[in-house]
């Protein structure tokens, strides 16, 4: 029984019905209690065996505990010698009135009570609204992430610190801003189709991110990272699933976009790493290992996005992502398609990493040397003359066209760059073999 | 077989970093643990004891004191207890050693003394 418990959805369950109940100003709150149920599992379980229903059995020790606390909080404000305390205290009283009020109207509500018994875990419209509320535009873009990932995904503060290389302290201070935030500009729960079309960018953005967080091999934990791509995709899968209820038919489109471009890189990540741990490029790896079953959804929600004129850089994404995972070998890949894709993203997201990407598309359509002609073309940007992967690939282009001595050059200049273990394997080899083939 | 109790103390912060992942994978080494004590046929009881009550009572000259606690700021407090069977301390120890109490908290490990004939 609890073998089949997910913790942290368990937490994110509690966390958003009880904010749907005492109102966003309560998140804290609602954190609190659940965090505390948690503790009570944890001191008393092992005596006493879980309960028969142990989500239910959390979620209604959540909800005691969060009237508790607010009557605790009631106490405390009825103390304090403020001059509007007056204002204050009466605000607290009717809370709680209130929150006992919603909690009684959720027990009498038969469907309400037969989601809190967990006969249905998730009750997915509450996820869905505490997912817009941490993807809220007003916060800065990392408060969104570090909000999601704590009340949606049930992440811990450590485990948030780990994914983003991030000091704990730091997550913490993130966070409580973010609620102050929300607190303060008295942001409502409930989700009006306003919202939606307001918010949703923003939500595809931070699920994109949380993904590329994931499936980048940087040096962060690996199992939290893993576990970060799954969340991204399911949480998608759910905003797919709500569809016309919360989206207009671009947004939907959009989000189908998203699904398909996560879908489709992920089903590459078995085939990502060969032996001793080094990174395989696109041409060295082994298609038998990609994941047909995620090429196959990545393409169903591909043909979902198309419905609808919405065209967003997530369809063009996945649009090429497509390309490389249809190919048989990487010989069979339709270049020129990519460089036609990648000419439309350069337009819409005109970033150094996509002039970067086609500039190797553009040198798998007319060769090397007009690939290694827009990656200088490129290379005085800032960013990119820090980035590895622009000395690599100007490397692996020079390689191409003969020029060993540069390309070794290119190689040494990209293992001075900032990388993850595995790619500053996969650089010394690259070097190793630049020496080794000079004629 | 003689019998120990193994006296849980933690103090109100052993619980502030954990998070959803790490209570479930606690709970589920606490399951494992119990299941396989059971099984061997030495787990003989266990009990959780209610946080932030309490009294201490001391007999102060004639009259009895009685005191709100053991609960002090920072301070461990026993906040519950199992009965185990064990051939030996060494034996007792073992077992505690296996008890996922130890990822937040210390155990106390003391013999249960029998009145022999």
């Amino acid at each position: 029984m609890i073998d089949d418990l997910n913790f942290p959805r368990v937490f994110a369950h509690i966390v958003a019905t009880l904010t749907r109940i005492l109102g966003p100003r309560h998140l804290s709150l609602a954190e609190e209690a659940a965090q505390d149920a948690l503790v009570k599992a944890l001191q008393l379980w092992p005596h006493q065996g879980a309960p028969a229903n142990p989500s239910a059995w959390l979620i209604q020790v959540a909800k005691n505990r969060a009237l508790d606390l607010l009557r605790r909080d009631q106490r405390l404000v009825e103390l304090e010698p403020m001059h509007d305390r007056d204002g204050a205290a009466v605000a607290q009283t009717q809370a709680v009135a209130a929150g006992g009020a919603r909690f009684a109207a959720a027990d009498a509500d038969p469907s309400a009570d037969a989601r809190l018994r967990g006969e249905t875990p998730l009750p997915d419209d509450d996820q869905l609204a505490m997912m817009f509320l941490a993807c809220h535009p007003m916060l800065p873009r990392e408060a969104r992430v570090a909000l999601t990932l704590k009340t949606v995904c049930g992440f811990g503060v450590g485990e948030i610190a780990r994914a983003f290389l991030a000091r704990e302290e730091a997550i913490s201070q993130r966070l409580v801003r973010a609620k102050r935030q929300l607190r303060d500009a008295d942001v409502r729960f409930e989700l009006t189709a306003a919202d939606c079309a307001e918010r949703l960018d923003s939500v595809l953005d931070v699920l994109y991110l949380l993904f590329n967080e994931g499936y980048t091999a940087h040096a962060g934990d690996q199992l939290v990272r893993s576990e970060l791509c799954r969340e991204a995709i399911r949480l998608g899968d759910l905003l797919a699933a709500a569809g016309a209820r919360l989206c207009t038919i671009g947004g939907a489109a959009a989000v189908h976009a998203l699904l398909a471009l996560m879908h489709l890189q992920a089903a590459r990540l078995p085939a990502r790493v060969g032996d001793g741990d080094v990174l395989l490029r696109l041409a060295e790896q082994d298609r038998s290992l990609w994941d047909q079953a995620s090429i196959a959804r990545g393409l169903q929600h591909l043909d979902a996005a198309a419905s609808g004129d919405t065209l967003t850089v997530y369809h063009l994404e996945a649009g090429i992502a497509a390309c490389h995972a249809v190919a048989p070998r990487y010989d069979d890949t339709d270049w020129p398609r990519i460089a036609d894709l990648y000419d439309s993203l350069i337009v819409m997201k005109p970033t150094p990493i996509v002039a970067l990407n086609r500039a190797i598309a553009l040198s798998r359509v007319h060769g090397p040397g007009a690939g290694l002609a827009a990656v200088e073309a490129i290379a005085g940007d800032a960013v990119l003359a820090r980035y590895y992967l622009l000395h690599a690939t100007m490397g692996e282009l020079a390689l191409e066209t003969g020029a060993r001595d540069r390309a070794a050059d290119c190689f040494r200049a990209a293992l001075e760059c900032e990388c993850s273990e595995p790619e500053h394997r996969f650089l010394e080899r690259r070097l190793r073999e630049a020496r080794s083939t000079r004629s | 077989m003689p019998k120990y109790t193994l006296m849980l103390r933690e103090n109100g912060t052993a619980f502030a970093g954990l998070s959803p992942a790490d209570f479930q994978a606690i709970i589920q080494r606490y399951g494992a643990w119990r299941d396989e004590l059971q099984r061997a046929g030495r787990f003989a009881g266990g009990h959780k004891l209610r946080d932030g009550d309490g009294r201490v009572m001391r007999r102060n000259s004639s009259k009895v004191v009685v005191t709100d606690g053991p609960f002090t700021e920072g301070k461990e407090v026993i906040g519950g207890l199992f009965v185990i069977e064990a051939a030996s301390y060494d034996e007792a120890v073992q077992i505690a050693n296996g008890c996922p109490h130890l990822d937040y908290g210390s155990i106390e490990v003391r013999e249960i003394e029998v009145t022999r004939p």
